[in-house]
């Protein structure tokens, strides 16, 4: 029955567990991050913490959108891509270029400009990933024409959509379009192509994607149709840019070879609305960036009466500006979006709408062969009972928070620590403003237990006690002040990472042993009053000075003696 | 509020606030997600009180939205103070509506929400007469 006692730890465990086995696109460069709580808050399923002074990101919650990626100014989290290395690992090697790489150059005269330098830098042959977008477009239109299919249907080239409805909208899960991405597509194309062509076995071809976008590795890693997906490599625009870049100032006009393949609509597909009007309808709306994207859901989801009920169709994107603005771009969006219009200019491409040579693809060998699964992570336990304790727990907590969503605790609102607390994952002591009242407490109970200590006692000092005995608390406040410095002394491992993020429960538990041991000298008290100051409302160092928090913040300068009006 | 094995939700459905209407079904949503209910069930749920919630808040004016959620079945009862519906079995008609065009211009009064919320809910009470105000009671299985 220990099992049942406890459920939540245990879910908790094999939640922690999937955690870690989980793939996701996006990892933590743990050196460079700062623990400063900017991603927390951007994410849009609230799918990152702050723990120990790092980022921690929840993978099941991840829907691999980006966001954390350009919130974050330290540059911490970056995409999962591959190296351009792993070209040596196949016989043969083919690129294939997102359409949006033909809006990174402002030097580039055409796409056959672009693809030649791609031939260049080292690959045997390219494939259009745009090629790709025709015929998803020619099948997304045959499955329109369908009768039985749930309206409006939703696009699901960008992954982290599909992503998203997995998690948030599993009643959407029906409504997705279930075709493979225009990559998906043009790998499994090129694969073919030039297996056929060169005699070689499908695994010696190497199908490397140029991608503006981290989601896309989710796609290779986990499919939705096939076993494997046929995108061996995923490079992101940002590691090849450079090399393409001069490549593409080498080559004069008449070098340029005639490569490219799409027509206009392929090409155009990255921009918002691209896939829309080549889905063949005139009842859609294209929305990109993905809060956007989640309130559109959301008003699908809930509202059997809106307009929205009325389309054929809604293309969603999780990046503004579509993946024009994908996180691994090197381009600003709009400038991106100027360069874009040129290069899809008609006579910049060889065949017209339509007219794509190999059109002959039967749509059906694009279909997915299986369903994405609701991913429930809103859900507090599997059993019911359970979880309706810790919903209540978690607005009994929520109530006596203070609710102004800071973020210090390291969770993105205040709702939010309250439910990793109901969960396990963090605990009351982490909102600085329950720490403080703990410690008004404290503080309180310090002060009664002066009054009690046995006169026989008052001749003892701090520094008698440590040069006595070893053990005394003088040395485990030391231990605690260097811990909080991030000094590497003789701890346990886990007492160091508490430590170095101050962790208050901790903290606190010190404060407390000293209550119970010592007098508090004046030597000790400033010495952990000083650690305090690092949370609002304490007055400790600041009071010492005599100065107040405005003259320190301001310097002086704001009440302004010598600003001389003309100066502004 | 909850006691053992249930939950209690209140929420206020305020006159002319456009930009909290249809938080009281969003909120019963979000709760019903996190206690594990069927997604198919949570669609029904939140489609039938959006409904209703903007029915109070569209014709009658604004009111009150009741939520008890049990292991087995919820109740969502939603009043309101407004003017009420003179003729009920007729407002219960497909398309019948009696929504101003400013009202329609904004995405509402297509006449179909009392019909969607009787297809949502496996049992439905309505309450209602000129003057007195409209009180609706939904029941779902949700076993
Ligand atoms: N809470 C209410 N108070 C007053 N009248 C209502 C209320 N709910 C519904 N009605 C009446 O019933 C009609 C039909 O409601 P409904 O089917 O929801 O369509 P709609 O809201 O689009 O008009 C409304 O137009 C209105 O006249
Ligand atoms: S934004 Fe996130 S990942 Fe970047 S430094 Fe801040 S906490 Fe770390
Ligand atoms: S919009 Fe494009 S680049 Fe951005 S996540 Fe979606 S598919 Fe990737
Ligand atoms: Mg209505």
């Amino acid at each position: 029955m220990m099992k049942d006692e406890n459920p939540r730890s245990s879910a908790d465990e094999k939640r922690l567990q999937a955690s870690e086995d989980m793939f996701h696109s996006v990892r933590l460069d743990r050196d460079k991050c700062m623990g400063c709580t900017n991603c927390i808050k951007n994410c849009p399923t609230q799918a990152i913490r702050v723990r120990n002074g790092k980022a921690v990101i929840i993978s099941e919650r991840c829907i691999d959108c980006g966001e954390c990626i350009r919130t974050c100014t330290h540059n911490a989290k970056q995409a999962v891509t591959d190296s351009l290395d792993s070209m040596e690992k196949y016989k043969f090697t083919v690129a294939l270029p997102a359409p949006a790489l033909y809006s990174q150059f402002k030097t580039a005269r055409t796409r056959n400009h672009i693809l030649t330098a791609l031939k260049r830098i080292g690959f045997d042959d390219v494939f259009e990933v745009a090629e790709g977008a025709e015929f998803v477009s020619n099948a997304t239109r045959q499955y329109m024409k369908e009768n039985e299919i749930k309206r409006p249907v939703i696009s699901t080239a960008c992954p982290a959509i599909v992503k998203l409805v997995q998690v948030k909208f599993p009643s959407l899960i029906d409504n997705l379009l279930p075709l493979q991405a225009p990559v998906e597509a043009a790998a499994g194309l090129a694969k073919k192509k030039f297996s056929e062509q060169t005699g070689l076995s499908p695994d010696d071809i190497g199908i490397f994607f140029i991608s503006p976008c981290a989601a896309k590795m989710h796609t290779k890693n986990a499919p939705l149709r096939g076993k494997k997906s046929d995108i061996d490599e995923l490079i992101s625009f940002q590691d090849i840019y450079m090399k393409l870049r001069s490549a593409i100032k080498d080559i004069p006009p008449y070098e340029e070879e005639d490569i490219a393949t799409a027509s206009s609509f392929g090409v155009r597909w990255p921009n918002p609305g691209g896939e829309s009007l080549a889905a063949g309808t005139k009842k859609f709306v294209a929305v990109d960036g993905i809060n956007d994207v989640v309130e559109i859901l959301e008003t699908v989801d809930t509202n059997e009466d809106s307009k929205f009920r009325g389309l054929d169709f809604i293309e969603c994107l999780a990046c503004k500006g579509g993946c024009l603005g994908g996180p691994l771009t090197v381009k600003n969006v709009y400038v991106a979006q100027v360069i874009m219009k040129d290069m899809r200019s008609e006579q910049n491409c060889r065949y017209k709408v339509g007219e794509l040579p190999a059109k002959h693809v039967d749509w059906h060998d694009l279909l997915w062969d299986r369903k994405p699964e609701h991913i429930p992570v809103d859900q507090l336990s599997p059993n019911m009972a359970e979880a309706f304790r810790m919903l209540s727990d978690m607005e009994e907590i929520g109530d006596s928070l203070p609710g102004i969503d800071c973020g210090a605790c390291g969770a993105p609102s205040c709702m939010a620590l309250a439910e990793d607390i109901v969960r396990g994952q963090a605990k009351i002591t982490d909102c600085v403003f329950k720490l403080r009242e703990k410690v008004r407490g404290l503080a309180v109970e310090m002060f009664e237990l002066e009054g009690v200590m046995p006169p026989t006692m008052e001749n003892s000092s701090g520094e008698t006690d440590a040069g006595d005995g070893g053990e005394t608390e003088t040395s485990y406040i030391f231990d605690i002040e260097d811990g909080v410095r991030g000094n590497n002394k003789e701890e346990s491992n886990e007492d160091r990472d508490e430590a170095e993020r101050g962790n208050p429960a901790d903290s606190d538990k010190v404060n407390s042993a000293e209550a119970v041991h010592s007098r508090g000298t004046a030597e000790r008290s400033s010495g952990t009053g000083a650690d305090w100051d690092r949370y609002p409302g304490s007055t400790g160092a600041a009071g010492k000075e005599g100065e107040s928090i405005d003259d320190k913040r301001y310097g002086g300068l704001y009440s302004g003696h010598f600003a001389d009006w003309h100066n502004l | 509020m909850a006691e053992e094995n249930s939950m209690h939700i209140e929420t206020p459905i305020v006159k002319d606030d456009f930009a909290s209407a249809g938080e009281a079904s969003s909120k019963v949503k979000k709760t019903l997600t996190m206690l594990g209910v069927k997604p198919s069930h949570i669609k029904r749920i939140s489609v039938a009180m959006y409904e209703a919630e903007i029915n109070a808040f569209i014709h009658g004016g604004g009111g009150m939205a009741y939520t008890d959620i049990y292991p087995d079945h919820v109740v969502i009862f939603i009043e309101d103070h407004g003017k009420g519906i003179e003729d009920i079995s007729l407002a219960m008609q497909e398309g019948y509506s009696t929504a101003s065009d400013e009202v329609r211009m904004m995405g509402f009064g297509a006449g179909m929400g009392l019909p969607n919320m009787k297809r949502n809910s496996d049992d439905m009470v309505i309450d209602s007469s000129p003057g007195n105000g409209t009180r609706v009671k939904m029941t779902f299985d949700i076993r």
